[in-house]
Formats: C-alpha cells, structure tokens, sequence
C-alpha cells in the first residue's frame, strides 16, 4: 500500500503521520507539499492536523480549495482512499468529500485530552482490524469537533453505518451531534475523523489502542 | 466597486460564540440583552464596473468559500 502525506502551511501534525504510517504498515509513506498540482500514484491520501492557514475564515476552509485538493477529489471520486484526521477532517468536509460541518466546540474551550472512541463500522478499510462496539483510547486536540450536519443527513449517516467512530458516552468533549467522532462517504473510500490515532501507536504514546487502525490499511 | 457581505448563522444553527458575549454583556451590567448572534463582514474591491457582471461574481466567490452554505447565511451590498 502506498501511501502519502499532504501538508499545507499551518499543519503541525504531518511527521506524527508519517512516522504513524511507516511503523505500523512498513512503507515509507511520501510527503507531499500543498503546492503540487497532482499526487504521486498512491493507494491512500491522509491529509494530517493541524491549524492550516490558522484556521483563517473557517477551519479548513483555505486549504480545501488549494491545487492539491483539486486533485485529491477528482481521485476520490474514482475511490482513492482518503483519511482526514483532525484539521485534515475539516478540510475535505470543507472540500466537499464529506457532508456536514465541524463547528465550534459548543463549550468554546480547545480540548486536548485522551477520550473514549467507539467503533461502529468495522467493515471500512481503516478499521477492519477492529471490532464492532469496541471501545479504544485516542487523543483529541481541537477547539472546532462540534460536527453538524442537517437532518436529512444524519438520518443518512446513521441509517447506512456510516458513523465510524462515536465518542463512547460521556466522552463527548465537543458537543458533536450523536457523539460522532468520524465517517465516511456513500462510496466508502473516504473517512473523516477528529481524534488522532496516530498518537496512540506506540509504547511511548501510553498505549497502542489506536495501532489496529493503520495495520488495517496494510490489506486496503 | 466596492462590494459589503455579511455572513450570518443560520436560524436554529448554535452559536456558542454568540453566548458568550451575551454572558459577558450581562456581567457588565447590561440588561435585557435577549439574544446574540455573531457574524462576520467582509468589504472587497472589485475592478468590475458592471453591476450584473460583479453580483454574480460575489454570489460565486460566496458559493464557493466566503460561507460555508451548509451553516451560514450571506447577503451581498453592492456600493
């Protein structure tokens, strides 16, 4: 599986992914600047966190119609694998990859502490590895993870498995419409996420809950 | 031409920003404050002198980044 990293001014969390990627799946992954017009030929996008452009207008909302997104969707659209995590979430929901919005943490305060994750589909690329219901420890680190998404919408989400990881409950730390912490298209090829599980791989990190997440891309 | 816009919450959209002023105006003593909304307000210059022409330039630069359609609301002022 070849994979690669997209950093945009701003984003801080871009060697954490790398270093994510190439101790759990073995490949090194490429890391690709915002300013390429065309992606190298890979399997798999991750469009890391951070505070691209300084979350200027809206969180995500510059760097999603830079060049290199241009590009990232038209692949999405013909099933590139795509994950955001974090600033990386609000960027391809901002480019329109994914439905809703991540709004202001409805108590206003940044939250960086470590939350309860639930997996709800694990039929996707990202979380074979998993099991369904499972409950796992991941870091969260962000003042704007409210997802919202008008009704229609999450009755959609939910009614078609697509809600991936829901913060276990009470562990809620932004007001996230039914606790979602991450989804995916219709088409499954494309997963948003707020928490970072790729600061939960390693011994170093307190635990490795989040570790079955990358080995499941190893057979996407 | 000068062009005003003013980006607004959609009704019913939380505004967690918008409660906290209205929290810090109650503490410094103003009453009867029942509501408060915050927005954002963008002034651009346009090279374009048709109004047609620019109104529909605006509408798409709004469309497709100025608001996010999904939460926000947007009005255009030509001057």
């Amino acid at each position: 599986m070849k994979s690669a990293v997209i950093t945009f001014p701003g984003i801080n969390r871009e060697r954490d992914m790398l270093m994510a990627l190439e101790a759990t799946t073995g490949v090194k992954p490429i890391s690709v600047w915002h300013t390429e017009a065309s992606l190298p030929n890979v399997d798999l996008v991750i469009v890391p966190g951070g505070f691209s452009y300084g979350d200027y207008l809206r969180c995500g909302a510059i760097a999603a119609r830079s060049p290199i997104m241009a590009d990232i969707k038209a692949k999405a659209m013909k099933g590139l694998k795509v994950i955001g995590v974090c600033n990386g979430f609000q960027i391809i929901t901002e480019a329109g990859l994914l439905p809703g919005v991540l709004m202001r943490n409805a108590d206003l305060h940044f939250v960086c502490r470590e939350v309860k994750l639930k997996i709800e589909n694990n039929q996707t690329f990202f979380t074979n590895k998993m099991t369904k219901g499972q409950i796992v420890s991941c870091p969260v680190a962000h003042g704007e993870g409210n997802y919202a998404c008008d009704g229609e919408t999450l009755k959609r989400l939910e009614g078609e498995g697509r809600v991936v990881f829901r913060y276990a409950e009470g562990s809620n730390p932004n007001g996230a419409t039914n606790d979602i912490a991450g989804i995916i298209n219709e088409r499954g090829n494309v997963i948003g996420m707020m928490p970072h599980p790729e600061n939960m791989i390693e011994p170093l990190h307190g635990k490795v809950d989040c570790r079955p997440l990358f080995e499941s891309l190893i057979a996407a | 031409m000068k062009a005003k816009i003013k980006v607004t919450l959609k009704n019913g959209v939380l505004d967690p920003q918008g409660k906290a002023i209205e929290g810090a105006l109650g503490s410094l003593g103003f009453g009867g404050v029942n509501g408060v909304r915050q927005g954002k307000y963008f002034e651009i210059e346009l090279a374009e002198t048709d109004n047609v022409k620019a109104e529909a330039t605006l509408k798409s630069m709004c469309e497709k980044l100025i608001a996010n359609t999904v939460i926000e609301n947007y009005e255009i002022e030509l001057a």
